[in-house]
């Protein structure tokens, strides 16, 4: 496709367009990058100098100062923690589910795949809902549980089919030469598959880090009395909707949300905003090259 | 269980003759079996035993009695539901978002698909794309902290602008006017998906033959007629397939962005479904009727599925189903 040679003989029509299509994505790139532009520069600036106005993409006054007052909450360094650590154990135990069930629906000889694939398929359109899954994770006795971010959500449907459809797309025979040599299908998982389905699995790891970081309602529902299980993303929503909303809503206040409503300088509100946007931005361009083709995958086979 | 007999069955049938074979390929089958069968078990504790709970939308639920123990009431959650003057308010407020994010999201990652593929610069188009698909990566939350301070009335970027211009002469309360709430949410939608859709577009557009561009150019058509007969038409089926699958879930839009962007002052326009079955069902221990909310919510949307699909299947004759 880049190789198409339009610009041969390219007319001063095809010119015009050039320009105005670039034109209109410079537009576009600034109008989604500056928000952040902004943000992190009011996060870096004296907050009392904020309220002047004025800050575009550099601070006016530099100071650390929103940071230090940030971190000194309680709240947030066990958010970051907690955030942090449901993140790395959440896309392990998920890769290692959706690895191993794909690999056994991919296997064109074993029995059980296409009912697995039908029982799965079925969980990607039909869901209980918010009520029947609350009164679950409480029969359980995951409530106040470090668990409840990460159990019930431990299989999804959709990445096992992104990852079935790529183990579909490596040859078969290597699976039986590997057999032939006494392997058995545990070894061929861990030793042949796994290595060679990398692209895949950075996709989904990548997906379902995302997930994990930025969820905030199962804290919400399940955690909000469990302060030492709270999330960045909880704290993050707190701190908004007792500014936004006014009385607070329904979001139990603590300390942090009740000194931040109070003075309200939003140097601060935007210096919580950065940590907890930074951590997956500095994921993500790593993964890129991944992902543009996991995508892809996951959308053939729907 | 029985459904996995059946399967089993059918399997053995595919597999070899009596049932001898069967339970042979099942030996050797065995360790496919130990890496499935505790997800299958896993996959029916989180998903599929809560839908029971539907249960509870035909009865008065009491917490602390089993399921079966409750008190039937038929189909009185629903009539209670739908005697309810603010249910029809939220209904419309979900119907709306619904509807005004399906345009966005179809119209927006077309059109900068094309237009991203019509760029030849290596450099310049990769940086745009990778700056498109920033906003993906966050959460809602950032995302209506970022949206909430561009739209300030202090300070905030578009007041600023627009004021610049001399659009307005004073900064709109964009965030405290009900009628702008909808859509707020499309745009903020917009900003934060648009590059991550077109990927998918994108990936349609490379698998394009080259050919039908250099023949169309012998032909003597425009960059806009090449778009017009070539692009469009080769990535159609992508299209259809995703606007069948994202009307079906067109009620369940969620509730996240409706609940950090709105507020007190906006409520009668952001308001939806999900969050009307958390608040009037769960917060007020109302589960029976916040369990008729979600299974209307799902009847609709599979509605909207299957006519999306056949409407589709006759006007294109391309189907997901």
């Amino acid at each position: 496709m880049a190789t198409r040679t339009r610009r041969i003989g390219a007319s001063a029509g095809d010119r015009l367009i050039d320009a105005l299509i670039t034109a209109v994505l410079v537009v576009v790139a600034i109008a989604t990058i500056y928000p952040f532009l902004n943000v992190l520069a009011l996060s870096f600036n004296d907050s009392t100098d904020s309220v002047r106005g004025g800050i575009t993409i550099f601070p006016r006054e530099f100071t650390l100062e929103n940071y230090k007052i940030i971190f000194s909450y309680e709240s947030l360094i066990t958010g970051f923690q907690i955030s942090a650590l449901r993140t790395i154990a959440g896309t392990a135990l998920g890769l290692i589910s959706s690895s191993m069930l794909a690999f056994t629906l991919a296997r064109p000889d074993f029995q059980g795949r296409r009912f697995i694939s039908v029982y799965l398929a079925i969980t990607m359109y039909v869901s209980a809902g918010l009520i029947p899954t609350y009164l679950l994770i409480k029969d359980l006795n995951m409530m106040g549980t470090f668990a409840v971010y990460i159990l019930p959500g431990i299989v999804s449907a959709f990445n096992v089919f992104v990852i079935r459809s790529f183990i579909d797309g490596l040859p078969y025979a290597l699976q039986e030469s590997a057999k032939i040599d006494g392997a058995n299908d545990f070894t061929i998982y861990w030793r042949v598959i796994l290595p060679m389905t990398t692209p895949a699995l950075a996709t989904i790891a990548l997906f379902i880090a995302v997930g994990q970081w930025n969820s905030w309602f199962d804290t919400y529902l399940y955690n909000a009395t469990s302060p030492h299980l709270t999330t960045l993303q909880y704290e993050l929503t707190k701190v908004l909707q007792s500014t936004t909303s006014g009385s607070g809503g329904d979001y139990r206040t603590t300390n942090m949300t009740q000194a931040l409503a109070a003075v309200s300088p939003d140097s601060v509100k935007m210096a919580i905003t950065i940590v907890v946007t930074v951590p997956i931005l500095l994921v993500y361009p790593f993964l890129q090259r991944y992902f543009v083709s996991g995508m892809t995958l996951g959308a053939v086979k729907g | 269980m029985k459904a996995m007999t059946g399967a089993a069955i059918s399997g053995s049938a595919k597999a070899g003759r009596g049932r001898g074979d069967f339970w042979k390929t099942a030996f050797r089958n065995r360790y496919l079996y130990l890496m499935s069968l505790p997800f299958v078990v896993w996959v029916f504790v989180f998903s599929y035993y809560p839908l029971w709970g539907w249960l509870m939308a035909f009865q008065n639920f009491k917490p602390g009695r089993s399921i079966f123990e409750q008190e039937w009431v038929g189909f009185e959650q629903f009539q209670k539901l739908f005697a309810d003057d603010m249910f029809y308010q939220v209904l419309r407020n979900t119907l709306a978002m619904s509807a005004l994010g399906l345009v966005a999201t179809f119209t927006f990652p077309i059109v900068f698909a094309l237009l991203i593929n019509e760029v030849r610069q290596m450099f310049f188009k990769r940086f745009v794309q990778t700056v498109s698909y920033l906003p993906h990566f966050v959460s809602w939350a950032v995302a209506a902290s970022i949206v909430t301070k561009m739209l300030s009335t202090e300070n905030g970027a578009v007041n600023d602008i627009l004021m610049g211009l001399g659009i307005i002469d004073q900064p709109i309360q964009f965030m405290a006017q009900g009628h702008l709430f909808w859509g707020i949410v499309t745009l903020s939608d917009v900003w934060k998906e648009t590059g991550w859709n077109a990927i998918i577009y994108l990936a349609a557009i490379t698998g394009i033959s080259g050919e039908l561009y250099e023949a169309a150019r012998v032909d003597g058509a425009s960059r806009l007629r090449q778009i017009w007969h070539i692009t469009l038409p080769g990535i159609r089926s992508t299209i259809i397939v995703l606007m069948i699958l994202s009307i079906g879930h067109l009620i369940s839009i969620g509730f996240e962005k409706q609940m950090l962007l709105g507020n007190n002052l906006v409520l009668d326009y952001s308001q939806v479904l999900d969050l009307y079955s958390l608040q009037y069902g769960l917060q007020m221990s109302r589960y029976s009727f916040g369990v008729a909310v979600n299974i209307f919510n799902s009847v609709v949307s599979l509605i909207l599925l299957f006519a999306a699909n056949g409407l589709f299947k006759r006007i294109t004759k391309e189907s997901i189903m």
